[in-house]
């Protein structure tokens, strides 16, 4: 009777130490976030560098082989901007269809006998419906559009074309396929991505969260700022993005690079520097497009497009510079090199390299991450002051700390030696709670410290169902050691059936809530877990090694 | 000496004023639905849309002065209310000032903010604005549906569950009884008029969780004793079992309330919606799970040979021919 095997309770001391081994660090907060964050500064130290004195200070405070994952604290508690952005991607779609006509043009004019002239009509914006003279050439004429249309690039590839052509009378209508459009807003929200992404780097917050949020939305969520109204000011600002000439390529970044020249580092190779002219050919203001495509081997390149005044300054740079590299600069870091291999008239060209489809793609991105491709219109904007946040940490650890001693006394007092007991499991409990958060990297919000004062008054409710029950089983004289083996048996459906309905309710608000609702979700959720664990477990074994040491003829539960 | 918030072996008739408690019951919902329809909730921005802004000033709050002071910018509906809070120091004057979302903006309008701000800084130019949230009426749409649809899952959900694990008879006592808590917690925001958004939704599942959580017990015991005394009639096997519960049911929901009532004094003003209509189920929801939930459980009957409970697992239809 009352056995555990010793495998077991290994396993369970092992489980809980290892939960409290995950909690440690949150017990010294602010020694190991300046730690984490000494150790991220020297990370981006130059090799060989020497490490500033106050960096290596903090990265030595916490020992390098203790657990360093702390609970990240929501924006609620810490302070910063919430924005919710929707990227207008139809807008896209009529830049795209819009920037189709000079080529719709060229392909019906060199059919002009068989067509007829040729007149764009005004209309909707998501059509280009075009006039042609001669109602006979409606074929010919269909099938030149046809042949401006393409495959549509996209990793899944399913080889779907861009545009669907039709005629209507003497019109031609064009529009962008399903297939075009789905591509072209995940290409557009996966730029904007990028854009925010970069552009919030630059200011070097800690732990910003970028976000995509169903088919058009950006999250973003900025801890420390000082307001939404700042952080959309970033957000707004347009990287540079810039076309040098080459001068030289060198190892030397201090090599002094001369008269009207620049040197600039290469994005992805280390330790390579480019020294360019400073003055841009063009600009990434004129840019229109760039996507993902394939050269005439098949092989990935990227397709990018200029506007007018672009495209005629980087036609003639081309053709008076054939076999030179140029270099794709962007916030004075070299994206890529390539040489030009032909004169690009008409304001589109191609760059091949050493592409994979991914990085083409990347490449794309990257190229277009000068400009937001579309408008952002902010749906949502919080903003948290750190005084707010320190105000609510400080009220939630008191309570805390209150409702605990509370429940603890509570405890002790209505189950004497058995509730000190459960209250042993109830402090493991909490500890657990935090190791878990910590070790999945989870974000404490004000709702989740609820959730944890919640659980702490509920964690006991296991506890009271079999204590509860050992009473009841003790009435009817069975020895203690019967009675508290039937108390964990005949309560144990109760357990699960209560905690497993509770947990379904914790399940629904993470899938569906957001933000500080699924912070509580979370610790609500893992709450039910670790206490119901200490209690079928933790406190069982307490209990049975109590008992094993005692041996006591009668026990008062 | 033993605190026992429960006298042991109790046998009270908790059915002996059933129809009472229930006609009480049905009284509250129906009260709490008229005062939904008639007074309706206090909508925050989450589900109304617009803009909230706290202010903070060493100076006391006067409503009226800051109501003067916005007044000129045109704004519609906006509402004052200075907040309270024992944590505060004495230098700490605290109010919300909540306007409503601009006529024809699909999204935030941070002129109306910069607005606002300025012309309370006409009050007091070292007031603070500690948080300043505003939510676009495209997203607070949004939000209410997916609320809606959260609440309904878990209900459902739960349903389901309790209606694998027990009898459809336990399974509509349990969500009739979790109903009734979420109804009368709406109704008392309305009749309070406390400020209702999104994390009184996550406070309403908690309340479904946890009436759920009380209800299941008792009915686990029910399934027991249904086992042991085959042929005691229904309401004594229901009075016997929630007897036996009666001193957990309490204990529970003291330590949770310890713990809730503690977070509802010290834990600060911007949760205080949240928990206390937590505070509030953990009420309702012990009282529904023995006055609802098994006066349903009384009244609908359940099946009364649990013999063999292993005969039908799994398959609900299983006797349909038998």
């Amino acid at each position: 009777m009352l056995q555990i095997p010793l495998w077991r309770r290994v396993l369970i001391w092992l489980l809980v130490a290892m939960g409290l081994w995950f909690a440690m660090p949150n017990l010294n907060y602010t020694t190991v976030e300046r730690h984490n964050d000494a150790l991220a500064d020297i990370e981006l130290l130059p090799e060989g560098a020497d490490i500033p004195a106050e960096l290596a200070a903090a990265r030595d405070a916490w020992p390098g082989f203790l657990p360093a994952t702390l609970v990240n604290l929501g924006l609620d508690l810490r302070g910063g901007a919430h924005l919710l952005a929707e990227v207008q991607v139809g807008d896209v779609y009529e830049r795209t269809l819009d920037g189709l006509w000079p080529s719709v043009r060229d392909a019906l004019r060199e059919i002009r006998d068989q067509v007829g002239s040729i007149r764009r009509q005004d209309g909707k914006l998501d059509v280009l419906r075009v006039r042609i003279s001669e109602p006979a050439g409606m074929s010919a004429a269909l099938q030149a559009v046809r042949a401006l249309s393409q495959p549509v690039v996209t990793l899944t590839g399913v080889g779907a074309q861009t545009l669907d052509v039709s005629s209507d009378g003497n019109d031609i209508l064009i529009t962008l396929s399903d297939a075009e459009r789905d591509a072209i807003a995940e290409r557009t929200l996966l730029q904007s991505l990028e854009i925010v992404r970069r552009r919030i780097d630059e200011v070097g917050t800690r732990e910003p969260t970028i976000q995509r949020q169903g088919a058009d939305r950006i999250l973003i969520q900025v801890p420390g700022i000082g307001s939404a109204e700042e952080l959309k000011r970033l957000i707004g600002t347009t990287a540079r993005l810039t076309f040098h000439s080459v001068v030289s390529v060198t190892g030397n970044g201090d090599q002094s690079p001369g008269a009207r020249n620049v040197i600039y580092p290469s994005l992805d190779d280390d330790g390579q520097f480019y020294i360019l002219e400073k003055t841009p050919v063009v600009t990434g203001e004129n840019l229109t497009n760039a996507q993902p495509a394939f050269d005439q081997n098949g092989r990935p390149a990227v397709n990018f497009q200029f506007n007018p005044t672009g495209g005629r300054i980087f036609g003639q740079y081309t053709a008076e510079n054939i076999g030179n590299p140029f270099a794709i600069v962007l916030d004075e870091e070299v994206i890529t090199a390539p040489t030009i291999q032909s004169h690009i008239p008409g304001g589109s060209g191609i760059i091949t390299g050493n592409f994979s489809v991914e990085s083409s793609t990347e490449l794309a991105v990257l190229l277009r991450a000068g400009a937001l491709p579309a408008e952002m219109v902010f749906l949502e904007e919080r903003t948290i002051g750190p005084e707010l946040g320190a105000d609510s940490i400080e009220a939630g650890r008191i309570a805390c700390l209150v409702a605990f001693a509370a429940v603890l006394i509570f405890m002790a007092a209505s189950y004497g030696w058995f509730g000190l007991l459960a209250n042993v499991a109830l402090i493991l409990n909490v500890g657990m709670i935090f190791g878990l958060l910590s070790a999945i990297g989870a974000t404490l919000t004000l709702p989740g410290i609820a959730g944890i004062v919640l659980t702490i008054g509920m964690a006991v409710d296991a506890n009271v169902l079999v204590f509860e029950r050992i009473r009841e089983e003790l009435k009817t004289a069975k020895g203690p050691s019967r009675a508290i083996e039937l108390g964990y048996e005949k309560a144990l459906s109760a357990i699960i059936d209560a905690n497993i309905t509770t947990i379904i309710a914790a399940i629904i608000l993470w899938v569906m809530g957001s933000g500080p609702v699924r912070g509580f979700a979370i610790t609500l959720g893992f709450g039910i877990i670790t206490s119901v664990f200490t209690a079928i477990f933790v406190t069982r074994l307490l209990i049975v090694m109590w008992y094993e040491r005692r041996r006591p003829k009668t026990i008062n539960v | 000496m033993r605190l026992r918030l429960v006298p042991e072996n109790t046998n009270w008739d908790f059915f002996r004023f059933a129809r009472l408690t229930f006609g009480f019951s049905i009284f509250l919902v129906a009260l709490s639905l008229v005062l939904e329809a008639v007074i309706g909730l206090n909508y925050g921005i989450d589900f109304k849309g617009g803009t909230t802004i706290r202010t903070e000033s060493a100076q006391p709050v006067d409503v009226g002065t800051y109501r003067q002071a916005i007044a000129p910018l045109d704004l519609g509906d906006v509402s004052i209310t200075e907040v309270f809070d024992p944590t505060f120091g004495p230098e700490q004057n605290v109010a919300t000032v909540k306007i409503q979302a601009q006529e024809g903006d699909e999204s935030v309008a941070a002129e109306t903010v910069n607005a606002v701000q300025d012309a309370l800084r006409v009050i007091d130019p070292n007031m603070t604005f500690p948080s300043v949230e505003s939510v676009g009426p495209k997203v607070s749409g949004e939000l209410i549906w997916t609320a809606v649809m959260a609440v309904l899952a878990a209900i459902g959900a739960v349903l389901f569950y309790i209606w694998l694990r027990f009898e459809w008879q336990f399974s509509l006592g349990a969500v009739a009884a979790l109903v009734h808590d979420v109804i009368i917690t709406i109704g008392v925001f309305s009749l309070l008029q406390i400020q209702f958004d999104l994390a009184i939704i996550a406070a309403l599942l908690t309340i479904v969780g946890y009436s759920l959580n009380d209800t299941v017990v008792v009915f686990d015991r029910v399934r027991e004793n249904l086992v042991k005394y085959k042929v005691r009639p229904m309401q004594e096997v229901l009075n016997l079992s929630i007897n036996e519960t009666l001193s957990r049911t309490v204990m529970t929901s003291g330590t949770t309330l310890i713990a809730l009532i503690s977070l509802l004094v010290l834990g600060g003003d911007v949760i205080r919606g949240f928990v206390f209509a937590m505070t509030w189920g953990v009420v309702v929801g012990t009282y529904s799970s023995v006055f609802v939930a098994s006066n349903i459980l009384l009244m609908l009957g359940t099946k009364r040979d649990w013999s063999k409970p292993d005969a039908n697992q799994g398959n609900q239809f299983g006797n349909v021919d038998a």
